[in-house]
C-alpha cells in the first residue's frame, strides 16, 4: 500500500442469499428437516439462490480525495460501504483502509425515543464511535449546529421529524475521521438545513479527510467530489471525473429504456383484440423530447397507429404499471374527457401530462384500444421507461421498499 | 504511521478480543447507561423494582413452601433462605432473558453500524448486577431482623456473583447468537428459565433431592446458589464438590459460548 492511499479495495466480492434474510430459519424447520430427510444433514446445502452484490472491486483512494459513488438501486452501493465499515464480512477479497473510519449508513441509528436530546448525543456519538471526552469538546458545537437547544432536555418522542434529524446530523457531522463512508444521509430534513449540511461536508472534504459519499443526488456529488465511481450490478463500469461519469450514468438510464423501445411494437404478436387498429409505436418522453423523465416533470406520450378504415368512436386506455412490482398505479382513459377518437387508417395520438408526481422507478405501460366500446388492441408492456428521482418533494424520498408511488407535497404543522 | 485495518473474509479466531472490547468501553458504558435510563422512564417507584420482584415471590413462596408445604429450610427461616436464593435467581434469570434477546432488540445498530457484537448482550449481563446490589440490601435487612450474624465467608460473595456473571455471560452470548438465526429462542428461554428454578436449590434445600442429589451437579446454577446463601448466613458449610462442579461447567460454558458466538457474528449483519 502506497504511502498515500488511505483506501485500497481488491478484487472485492460479496455473495448474498436471495430471501434468506427476511425468512429467518425456525427451529423447527431445521428440525422436521432432519428427520425427514436425515441423510441432508451433512450435505452441504447447495445455494442456487445468491446474487453478487460485489463482484471483483478494485479501486483505491488517494488521501484526502472525495469519491462519490453514483449508481441505480441494488448497483453495490451500500454493500461496498457495508464492507467497508466491516458491518458485513467480504465474501472474497480484501480491503484495507489506513487510519480510523467511520462509517455514517443512516443518521440517528439508535436514537432511543425515550431518552432526552441531550442523552441521545451521547448515545449516538458513541454509537458512532466518538469517545465520551470527544462528544463533550464538541457537546455545544453539536447543540448549536443542530438549533434544537431549547428541547434539549426533552424526550426525543416529542420532538419533529425534522428536529430529531436535525439533532441526529449535528452528531454525525462532528465525527472526525481520517476516512469517512456516508450513505445517502442528506436525503433528510428540510432544504435550508441539506444545504448546511453540504456545508459542513465540504468543510470536512477540504481540511484532508477522505469521503467515500453514496448520493442519488447528482448536484450534491457535482458539488462535493473529485471523482466518481458507477456503479451497475455488482461491479465499477466508470471511474473518473464526475461530469464524466455523471453523464454516463444518464447515458446508461437511457439506453436501457431505448432499448426496450426499439423491439417494435408493430412487430410484436402477443396481442389481444379485434385487430381493427394495430398500434405500431408508442414514445413516452418530456415535453422538449428528452428521454430522461424526472418526477416531477411533465411528459408527453405519442401513440402511432394503424387502423384497418376510419373510425369515430375510438378510445384508448393507457395502464401505468410498476415495473417489476407490477402494481397499477394510476391508468388514462381517453373516454373520460373525449366522447370518441377519430381513427384515420394511419395516425398519431398525442397525450401531454400534467406534472408526473410519482417516485422515481421503472414504469411500464399497458395499451388497450376500444372501438365503440370492443376491444380493438391490447399490448402489454407497451413502452417502459424509468423515472428519475429529482428531488420533488423538495427532500429526496427516504422510502426504499416502494410500496406506493405517489408523491405529494405537504406541510406539517405542530401545536 | 496510521494503523492500518485490513477486511478479509474471516478473521483469526480468539476468544475474548479484550482490546477491542477496551476500545470500545466508552460504547458499552453508554449502552448500559441507556439501559438504566430507559428503564426507569416513565415508571414511579424506578429501582424500588429490582426489590419487589425478589421480595414479593419470596412473599409468596414463604406461605406456600415454608407456611404450608413446610419444605426444609436447612433450620433457618424459610423466608431468608428463600430470599437470599431468589436474589442471585432473579439476577440470573433476567439477565438471561435480556440478553437472549438483545442482538434481536438492537438489530439496528447492528446492521448499521460497526462495534465488536460482544458489546450488546455484555451490557445487559452487567446492567442486572445493578438491580443484584439493589435487592442484596434487602438481605441484610432480613439477618439484622433475623440476628444472623455474617462470618468471614462473606467474602466469597463477589467472587460467586462474579461466576453467577460468567456463567449468564457465556450463555447469554450462546443464545444470543442462535436467535439471531433461529427466533425460537425468544419462547424457548422464558419457558426454560421457569422450569431451571425447580431444578435449583433456590426454594428448597439441596438435600431434599436425597438419591438424586446427583441432578443438581449437572446445573451450574445449584452450587452457586448454594454457595451465595452460605456465604451470606453462614448456617452450614460450603458444599465445595458441588460448587466446584458448578465452576467448571460455568467455565466450560462461557468459553463455548464465546466460541460459537465468535464463529458466527460475521453474519449477523446480514441475517438479523
Amino acid at each position: 500500500m502506497k504511502k498515500n492511499t488511505v483506501v485500497k479495495v481488491n478484487n472485492l466480492s460479496k455473495k448474498y442469499q436471495i430471501g434468506k434474510k427476511e425468512n429467518y430459519l425456525a427451529l423447527r424447520d431445521k428440525l422436521v428437516d432432519m428427520v425427514k430427510k436425515p441423510q441432508n444433514i451433512f450435505k452441504k446445502k447447495e445455494d442456487k439462490n445468491y446474487i453478487w452484490a460485489l463482484k471483483n472491486i478494485s479501486f483505491s483512494v488517494k488521501k484526502g480525495e472525495v469519491v462519490g459513488i453514483i449508481g441505480r438501486n441494488g448497483a453495490g452501493k451500500t454493500t461496498l460501504l457495508k464492507v467497508l465499515s466491516k458491518i458485513t464480512r467480504p465474501t472474497k477479497g480484501e480491503a484495507k483502509l489506513r487510519g480510523r473510519t467511520s462509517s455514517l449508513l443512516e443518521v440517528g441509528t439508535g436514537f432511543n425515543p425515550e431518552l432526552t436530546g441531550r442523552e441521545n448525543i451521547y448515545l449516538n456519538g458513541a454509537i458512532l464511535g466518538m469517545r465520551k471526552g470527544e462528544i463533550e469538546n464538541k457537546f455545544n458545537d453539536i447543540v448549536k449546529f443542530s438549533g434544537v437547544e431549547q428541547f434539549l432536555d426533552t424526550p426525543v418522542k416529542h420532538y419533529s421529524s425534522g428536529m430529531r434529524v436535525r439533532l441526529a446530523f449535528s452528531v454525525a457531522a462532528h465525527l472526525e475521521p481520517e476516512i469517512l463512508l456516508i450513505d445517502e444521509v442528506l436525503a433528510v430534513g428540510d432544504v435550508e438545513f441539506q444545504k448546511k449540511c453540504l456545508g459542513k461536508m465540504k468543510d470536512v472534504a477540504t481540511s484532508g479527510r477522505t469521503i467515500l459519499f453514496v448520493s442519488h443526488n447528482m448536484g450534491a456529488i457535482k458539488n462535493l467530489c473529485q471523482r466518481v465511481l458507477l456503479f451497475k450490478k455488482g461491479r465499477v463500469i466508470e471511474d473518473g471525473r464526475p461530469d464524466k461519469v455523471i453523464k454516463k450514468y444518464y447515458n446508461s438510464l437511457e439506453a436501457v429504456g431505448s432499448k426496450t423501445r426499439k423491439q417494435s411494437l408493430a412487430k410484436r404478436k402477443d396481442r389481444e383484440g379485434t385487430g381493427q387498429v394495430k398500434v405500431t409505436n408508442i414514445e413516452f418522453s418530456s415535453v422538449n423530447g428528452s428521454r430522461i423523465i424526472k418526477s416531477g416533470g411533465k411528459a408527453r406520450i405519442k401513440i402511432n397507429y394503424l387502423a384497418d378504415k376510419k373510425y369515430s368512436t375510438a378510445n384508448v386506455i393507457l395502464s401505468f404499471i410498476s415495473n417489476p412490482y407490477g402494481d397499477l398505479m394510476f391508468r388514462f382513459r381517453s373516454n373520460n374527457s373525449v366522447a370518441g377518437i377519430q381513427l384515420k387508417r394511419k395516425g398519431k395520438i398525442l397525450c401531454y401530462t400534467d406534472k408526473l408526481n410519482i417516485m422515481g422507478g421503472r414504469v411500464h405501460i399497458n395499451i388497450g384500444f376500444f372501438i365503440g366500446g370492443v376491444l380493438a388492441d391490447y399490448v402489454k408492456e407497451a413502452v417502459i421507461f424509468d423515472i428519475i428521482d429529482n428531488n420533488y418533494l423538495g427532500y429526496p424520498c427516504q422510502d426504499t421498499r416502494k410500496d406506493y408511488y405517489t408523491l405529494i407535497k405537504h406541510r406539517w404543522q405542530f401545536k | 504511521m496510521k494503523e492500518i485495518t485490513v477486511i478479509k473474509p474471516l478473521n483469526k479466531l480468539k476468544i475474548i478480543d479484550f482490546q477491542e472490547i477496551y476500545r470500545y468501553k466508552d460504547l458499552l458504558l453508554t449502552l448500559v447507561l441507556r439501559d438504566i435510563k430507559v428503564r426507569y422512564k416513565q415508571t414511579i417507584i424506578g429501582g424500588m423494582w429490582a426489590i419487589l420482584q425478589p421480595l414479593f415471590t419470596m412473599v409468596v413462596f414463604t406461605i406456600f413452601f415454608g407456611k404450608i408445604a413446610k419444605i426444609y429450610s436447612e433450620g433457618i427461616p424459610y423466608a431468608i433462605f428463600s430470599y437470599s436464593g431468589l436474589v442471585l435467581w432473579t439476577y440470573f434469570s433476567s439477565s438471561l432473558g435480556n440478553a437472549s434477546n438483545s442482538l434481536i432488540s438492537d438489530k439496528d445498530l447492528i446492521s448499521k453500524v460497526f462495534f465488536p457484537r460482544i458489546i450488546i448482550p455484555l451490557s445487559k449481563t452487567l446492567i442486572g448486577l445493578l438491580d443484584y446490589f439493589i435487592a442484596l440490601v434487602i438481605v441484610f435487612v432480613l439477618m439484622v431482623y433475623f440476628k444472623f450474624i455474617p462470618s468471614f465467608k462473606l467474602f466469597l460473595v463477589p467472587i460467586i456473583v462474579f461466576l453467577t456473571w460468567l456463567l449468564v455471560t457465556g450463555l447469554g452470548f450462546w443464545l444470543s447468537a442462535f436467535n439471531v438465526k433461529y427466533r425460537d429462542v425468544r419462547y424457548a428461554v422464558p419457558f426454560f428459565i421457569r422450569m431451571i428454578l425447580f431444578l435449583t436449590p433456590v426454594i428448597y434445600p439441596v438435600s431434599i433431592a436425597g438419591k438424586y442429589s446427583w441432578l443438581l451437579y449437572l446445573n451450574p446454577m445449584s452450587g452457586l446458589i448454594e454457595a451465595h446463601r452460605v456465604a451470606l448466613l453462614s448456617h452450614q458449610n460450603i458444599n465445595w464438590g458441588l460448587l466446584g462442579s458448578s465452576v467448571f461447567l460455568t467455565l466450560v460454558i462461557f468459553i463455548l459460548g464465546n466460541l460459537y458466538f465468535k464463529s458466527v457474528e460475521k453474519y449477523f449483519a446480514d441475517v438479523i
